[in-house]
C-alpha cells in the first residue's frame, strides 16, 4: 500500500511516543506531523492526555497561553515536540537564525517557548522533515535551546530523538550525541551520513524504519484525519484529501 | 466609548504597545488605524509571540522596535515584513521566550519588581538580554534566570463584547486579563457592546477583564479579521495568503496597504 512520507514520519513519531511511559502530550506550534503522531497513537488506545496548543474549539487551556508554561515547570508535561532551523550535533535548537544576532543573513521566526520548554518537559522528541547540511549543522549559529545543561541547572528532560525526513536518531544527553537508530524506505546510513553536518554513532541494530501498516493508515486517513481538519486545513487536504477525493 | 481613528490617535508615537498574537484576540482593526494615523516609532511587545497585525505595522513603517518570542504568520508561513525588516536593520529585535514574556508581565501585575523562571540557561536569548539576570536561588540554590517587571504604555486587543458598565469579556483568552492589568492602559476593539453588566453574571464573570483595568473601547466589527475570532469566525487563510505573497517586497506591501488598510472602508462581509 502506498503512503505520504508524512504518513512514514507521523507513524515513526508514534511509535517513539508509546515507548516510553507518557501521560500528557502537549503539541505547539511545529509541525502538523506531530500532531498526527499523538493522535495516531491515542486513537490505537494509549491512555494519552493530548493538550493541543493550537486547537481553536475546545482548546486545553482555560488560563490563557501562560497555562502550557506553568503547567511545564511543574513537571505535568510528560512530552513536547520541537523543531529548529538548525539543530546541532549536540542537540542545540536554533530558532533565531543565522549571520549577526538576531539573525541578520536568514531570520527564522523566533525561539517560541523553546528555551524553556526544552528544558522543562520531561523529554522532547525533536522534528524536521527537512534533513540536509544546511540544517543539520556541526554548531548551530545561535542557541535558542541548548541540548544539554551544567550541573547547578535545573533540567527536567531532554531529547529523546530527532526525527527527520531520512531517518530516526536517538540521544544520548550524557555523552551530548545522536545515535542514528534507523534509516527511511530508501535511505542508507551513507546517504544519511552524506546529508548530515553534524557526527553521529550509529546503533549495532540499525534498520529500515518501518512502513505504516494498513491499519495505522487507515486510522491516519479516518479518525486522525477527522481530529486534525480544523486547525490543519492545508496540511489535512494536502497529506490525507487527495487520497479522499480519489 | 471612543472611536477607532480616536482610539489610534491616542497612542502616541515611541509608545511600548503589547499585542497578543493570531489565536490570541489581536485587534487588527486597530494595527490598521494605527497606520492609518502614520504611527512612528512604536515598540511593540508580543504577548509572547508575534503576528499578522506586528507585520503589518512594521511594513506601515509605525515600528521602531520589536520584542517577541516568534514573529510568523502560522501557516502562512514567515512574516514577510518582519523578516525583511531584521536583515535590512530597519527595527530593533528584542528575542525573548514565550514564558518570560508571561512573567514579566505577570511581576507587573503583581507589584513586584522581578519575577523567577527557570529554563533559559545556556540560551543565547540569555547572552542578549543585558536586562535579564542570573541569580543563586535562595531556597534551592540552583541558579536561576530573574527577569525585571515589564510594564506596557499600552495593551490593545480586540474581544467579542463589552457591556454597558465597561467590563470586557475575553472568555478564556486569560493573557488578554494580565495583559491589562500589567498595562498602564487597555485599549480594546469589540464586536459589539451588550446590555448588563459581566460581573454581576456568574457564567460570564471568570472571562471577563473588570472595567477598573479598561481605559478605552471602540467597536470595530470583524475587528480580529483576517484572524479568528474565538468560536465567532474562523481565520480567513486566502487573505493572509495574498499578504504573505504580496508583502514580500516593499512594493507589494504598499499595493495590499493601499487596498486594504488606506482605502475608504468596504462594508464588512
Amino acid at each position: 500500500m502506498s503512503f505520504a512520507p508524512e504518513e512514514l514520519l507521523a507513524c515513526a513519531l508514534a511509535r517513539l511516543i508509546v515507548a516510553r511511559p507518557t501521560a500528557h502530550v502537549a503539541v505547539g506550534a511545529a509541525s502538523p506531523v506531530p500532531a498526527a503522531a499523538c493522535w495516531l497513537a491515542v486513537k490505537r488506545g494509549a491512555p494519552i492526555r493530548l493538550s493541543l496548543l493550537h486547537k481553536r474549539s475546545g482548546n486545553p487551556f482555560t488560563e490563557g497561553s501562560r497555562e502550557l508554561f506553568d503547567l511545564t515547570g511543574q513537571g505535568r508535561v510528560d512530552l513536547f515536540f520541537l523543531g529548529g532551523g538548525q539543530i546541532d550535533g549536540q542537540a542545540n535548537l536554533n530558532l533565531i537564525g543565522t549571520g549577526e544576532w538576531p539573525g541578520r543573513e536568514v531570520r527564522f521566526p523566533g525561539s517560541f517557548g523553546s528555551a524553556f520548554m526544552y528544558m522543562m518537559a520531561g523529554r522532547t522528541i525533536l522534528f524536521r522533515e527537512e534533513h540536509s547540511p544546511r540544517v543539520l549543522v556541526e554548531r548551530v549559529a545561535h542557541v535558542s535551546a541548548p541540548g544539554v545543561s551544567e550541573p547547578g541547572v535545573f533540567r527536567r528532560g531532554h531529547a529523546q530523538a530527532l526525527v527527520t525526513g531520512k531517518c530516526v536518531f536517538a540521544f544520548d544527553p550524557a555523552r551530548g550525541r545522536f545515535i542514528l537508530e534507523s534509516v527511511h524506505p530508501g535511505e542508507t546510513v551513507e546517504s544519511v551520513r552524506a546529508a548530515t553536518g553534524f557526527g553521529f554513532d550509529v546503533a549495532a541494530g540499525v534498520g529500515e524504519t518501518p512502513a505504516p501498516t494498513e491499519g495505522e493508515l487507515a486510522l491516519l486517513r479516518g479518525p486522525v484525519r477527522d481530529e486534525m481538519l480544523e486547525t490543519y486545513p492545508e496540511f489535512c487536504g494536502r497529506v490525507f484529501g487527495r487520497r479522499a477525493a480519489a | 466609548m471612543i472611536t477607532l481613528e480616536e482610539m489610534a490617535a491616542s497612542v502616541p508615537d515611541g509608545a511600548l504597545v503589547a499585542l497578543p498574537p493570531d489565536n490570541s484576540l489581536p485587534s487588527v482593526a486597530l494595527a490598521k488605524a494605527l497606520a492609518r494615523r502614520g504611527a512612528k516609532g512604536l515598540r511593540l511587545l508580543g504577548v509572547p509571540v508575534s503576528g499578522f497585525a506586528t507585520d503589518l505595522l512594521i511594513g506601515a513603517g509605525c515600528v521602531a522596535e520589536v520584542q517577541t518570542s516568534a514573529c510568523s504568520l502560522g501557516e502562512a508561513g514567515f512574516a514577510p515584513r518582519f523578516t525583511a525588516a531584521v536583515k535590512a536593520g530597519t527595527i530593533r529585535v528584542v528575542d525573548a521566550t514565550c514564558p518570560a514574556i508571561h512573567a514579566m508581565l505577570q511581576a507587573t501585575e503583581k507589584g513586584v519588581p522581578f519575577m523567577p523562571l527557570r529554563g533559559i540557561i545556556g540560551s543565547d536569548i540569555l547572552a542578549n538580554r543585558p536586562d535579564w539576570t542570573v541569580i543563586e536561588a535562595p531556597f534551592t540554590g540552583e541558579r536561576i534566570v530573574c527577569l525585571p517587571a515589564l510594564e506596557p504604555d499600552v495593551a490593545a486587543f480586540h474581544a467579542p463584547m463589552a457591556d454597558e458598565a465597561g467590563n470586557v469579556w475575553i472568555g478564556r483568552r486569560r493573557e488578554c486579563a494580565t495583559l491589562a492589568h500589567a498595562s498602564r492602559r487597555a485599549l480594546v476593539t469589540v464586536e459589539r457592546i451588550v446590555p448588563g453588566n459581566f460581573l454581576e453574571d456568574e457564567r460570564l464573570a471568570p472571562g471577563a477583564i473588570s472595567a477598573t483595568y479598561v481605559s478605552a473601547i471602540a467597536v470595530a466589527a470583524r475587528g480580529a479579521h483576517p484572524v479568528a475570532l474565538l468560536d465567532e469566525y474562523g481565520f480567513d487563510a486566502a487573505y493572509v495568503a495574498e499578504y504573505a505573497r504580496m508583502a514580500r517586497t516593499e512594493a507589494g506591501f504598499a499595493e495590499w496597504a493601499a487596498r486594504e488598510v488606506f482605502a475608504p472602508r468596504r462594508e464588512a462581509a
